[in-house]
């Protein structure tokens, strides 16, 4: 019989060859060895072991599910929408018309001297993605509970597929950038090759705190019912619509807290070929990278009892 | 050889209330203050007696072999699903451990991930993409995959259009096709026409002969005699026999074993307060309460209450509901008009009421109770109080029958008559 059973007799069973504070998983999603031929077991599942790590040997190991994820996220919602792709333009497009009308015109907002609507645009769309990463990712983690309970894999790759989807809207609506650059004449300078690293930070905070959201939301549903309002501070607690040089002096630092105005002011910076303000470029940088680690952290002790609560 | 699967001391522990599930902040908050003390309590307790902590699985422990397939059987609530889930490592373990030696694939539900907008041909990828699969290995498996499934021709529709058949063959498919060690399946042969469920048995087949271990849990005690030499049977999140299927499932049927606890509940909570106390309720068959109910044969439902004071008019009902949640049948005591269904004494009474053989399909019901006044008010509801699973005692051609389309499979009385021939009955 190739089947035995043992009521409590663990004895009989060889003591294990892992430290029993192995972590519960040594190895994920690789095409195995041949298991005649491997001595330690592939996976261990231990009720002792906590989450230990960052997890990204298995994130990796599951780099396509995260493609395709976020091909899933982008594809149903173009395909349930009347206006598709139409959607990433209207939303920061509005804003900005909306904006421009009340600070633009009616209160004559300062710009640092770029007309207010390409100002404002050029805030509203990394903020817009941000935004909307955040939601996505926040409410993800909810939104998969048949996946969750049914399937194992990193649970990270869902919020994080929700940020990678949220890039193609990002890079659509960049396209109406084009033109309005054009028509304010806007000459790029070569700071505009900074652009990238923005985007790239906007979207590891967006990951960092949206994980982190995610996970809250899966023990306390309060957090769908935060978010938008959260957005919506987070939007005038940052200089999007505004420049940071209209904070008074003494002030600033407080706004260099928020890692968004070390970024969105960047962004702009890039664009516009302003003097980059590299102390809140860096202190942005520095809380983007903390948010994004501690954030993993927590997610990765809480993630083995999603399937429990969720 | 080594085993692939190694369980030791294998528990799952889970607390029922409100600091299981979703909890809001206020709760969270209204926790900490009382935190103190509640692990004070758990820790003298040793984690076992509270009566909020339920243990789905304990002391588990076996070994499989590579190349076995083992069967898994027992009630429902007997533990299979939350062993399956540990060792798919969807949710931890409480206590004890599990080595695999090699990669698991787990199929514990159709069709996981599927999405009704995208057509037939990106769910095959997403969902192979979430089973495992990598990108190249689905692309070169695209074609076997559809082939198996035969659904060729709607391949750019979107599955929403598709009939649940074509779904679930379509999601089965995918599912086959993982090439894992260890392939664990959960109840997924309960859907889809008999035809598919046979080339699917002789697709799991194949596999194992390839050498891949399966672990194989379902209702369908006929398909888990034809896949799986060895079978566990669990009972209350411990296994209580293992070894031949034949036997395991031999012994799990015979009901003079007392493998199931008499369905019976001692409080209720809707009806705790009410004019009628309901004190149990049951699924009898062949004198003994039972959760698992043959097909062949007429069983009872009894309900045994207290009238705290005279109800007149008061009525007892029963709806009894399939797992998907269609209402199969409901049924009143008020069918019976009796001078005791009209007067509704106080006291303590019992009402049964006999459902015959011959009727139900195969599969899990659900049962809700309630009592009302016709015209006037709802005395109580209990949702889904009565659970029990029915099942096919023989594997002849009569058991075809479950297969059809339709809520029941009652077995009818047919006539086969040469045409203008007269009706004869001794042939």
């Amino acid at each position: 019989m190739d089947l035995k059973t043992s009521e409590r007799a663990t004895a009989a069973l060889q003591p294990p060859p892992a430290a029993p504070t192995a972590p519960s998983v040594s190895n994920g999603h690789p095409p195995a060895a041949d298991p005649d031929s491997t001595d330690q077991p592939l996976i261990w599942i231990d009720a002792d072991a906590r989450g230990a790590g960052l997890g990204l040997r298995e994130l990796w190991a599951y780099r396509e599910l995260l493609y395709f994820l976020t091909w899933r996220d982008i594809k149903i919602r173009y395909k349930q929408t009347a206006l598709g792709a139409a959607w990433a333009i209207i939303q920061p497009l509005f804003a900005m018309l909306l904006f421009t009308l009340f600070f633009g015109r009616l209160a004559r907002i300062e710009s640092d001297g770029i007309p207010y609507p390409v100002f404002a645009y050029a805030g509203l769309l990394p903020w817009t993605f941000f935004a909307n990463a955040l939601t996505n990712s926040g409410n993800s983690l909810v939104g998969s509970t048949s996946l969750i309970t049914k399937v194992y894999f990193p649970r990270m790759i869902i919020p994080a597929a929700a940020v990678a989807a949220g890039l193609l809207d990002f890079i659509i609506a960049f396209a109406i950038l084009i033109p309005l650059l054009v028509y304010y004449d806007v000459t790029l300078t070569w700071r505009v090759i900074m652009l990238p690293v923005f985007v790239l930070l906007t979207t590891l905070l967006a990951l960092g705190v949206g994980m982190w959201l995610s996970a809250l939301n899966v023990k306390y549903r309060d957090v769908r019912y935060a978010l938008p309002f959260i957005v919506q501070l987070w939007l005038f607690a940052s200089p999007v619509i505004y420049p940071l040089s209209i904070v008074p002096e003494g002030w600033r630092w407080v706004f260099a807290l928020n890692p968004v105005t070390g970024i969105i002011e960047g962004f702009r910076a890039s664009l516009f070929g302003k003097n980059f303000d590299w102390t809140t470029i860096a202190i942005s940088t520095v809380l983007t990278v903390a948010a994004l680690i501690c954030s993993t952290y927590a997610f990765r002790r809480v993630e083995e009892s999603f399937a429990d609560i969720v | 050889m080594k085993p692939i699967i190694r369980v030791e001391n294998l528990g799952k522990l889970y607390r029922i209330g409100a600091q299981q599930g979703h909890t809001s902040l206020r709760d969270a908050l209204a926790g900490v203050v009382g935190a103190p003390f509640k692990r004070l309590r758990s820790s003298s307790s040793g984690g076992g007696g509270r009566a909020d902590e339920i243990w789905a699985l304990r002391d588990v422990n076996f070994e499989v072999a590579p190349g076995a397939r083992l069967g898994i059987i027992g009630r429902n609530g007997a533990g299979k699903s939350t062993l399956l889930k540990i060792l798919s490592r969807i949710t931890k373990p409480t206590t004890g451990r599990v080595a695999l030696r090699g990669r698991v694939g787990s199929l514990l539900e159709v069709g996981t991930g599927f999405h009704s907008e995208l057509t037939g041909r990106e769910n095959v990828y997403l969902n192979g993409a979430i089973l495992g699969m990598r990108r190249d290995e689905i692309a070169r498996k695209f074609d076997e995959i559809v082939a198996f499934a035969e659904t060729e021709q709607f391949l750019d529709t979107p599955v929403k259009r598709y009939s649940s058949g074509m779904t679930v063959r379509l999601a089965f498919a995918v599912a086959a096709h993982l090439e894992p060690e260890i392939l664990i399946i959960d109840e997924v042969l309960a859907v889809g026409d008999i035809a598919f469920q046979k080339k699917c048995l002789g697709k799991m087949n194949d596999i194992a002969r390839e050498g891949r271990t399966v672990l194989f849990v379902s209702h369908d005690l006929s398909a888990v005699n034809a896949l799986c030499d060895t079978s566990l049977l669990m009972h209350d999140g411990s296994i209580v026999m293992t070894g031949a299927t034949r036997d395991v499932s031999a012994h799990y049927l015979d009901r003079s074993n007392k493998l199931y606890s008499p369905v019976t509940w001692a409080k209720f909570s809707d009806s705790q307060n009410a004019e009628i106390e309901l004190n149990a309720a049951s699924v009898v068959q062949g004198g003994a309460a039972t959760s698992a109910v043959d097909c062949r044969a007429p069983f009872e439902i009894r309900l045994e209450y207290q009238n705290r004071q005279a109800v007149r008019g008061a009525r007892f009902f029963i709806i009894i509901r399939n797992a998907k949640g269609d209402v199969i049948f409901s049924t009143s005591d008020y069918d019976a008009l009796t001078g005791e269904a009209a007067e509704r004494r106080a006291g303590r009474f019992t009402s049964v009421v006999s459902v015959p053989g011959d009727l139900l399909r195969t599969g899990s019901y659900y049962g809700t109770v309630g009592a009302d006044i016709k015209n006037e008010r709802i005395i109580f509801v209990e949702n889904d109080i009565l659970h029990f699973d029915v099942f096919e005692s023989g594997d002849d051609t009569l058991a075809e029958r479950h297969k059809r389309p339709g809520l029941i499979a009652p077995v009818l009385a047919w006539e086969i008559q040469a045409a203008g021939a007269k009706p004869s009955s001794d042939t």
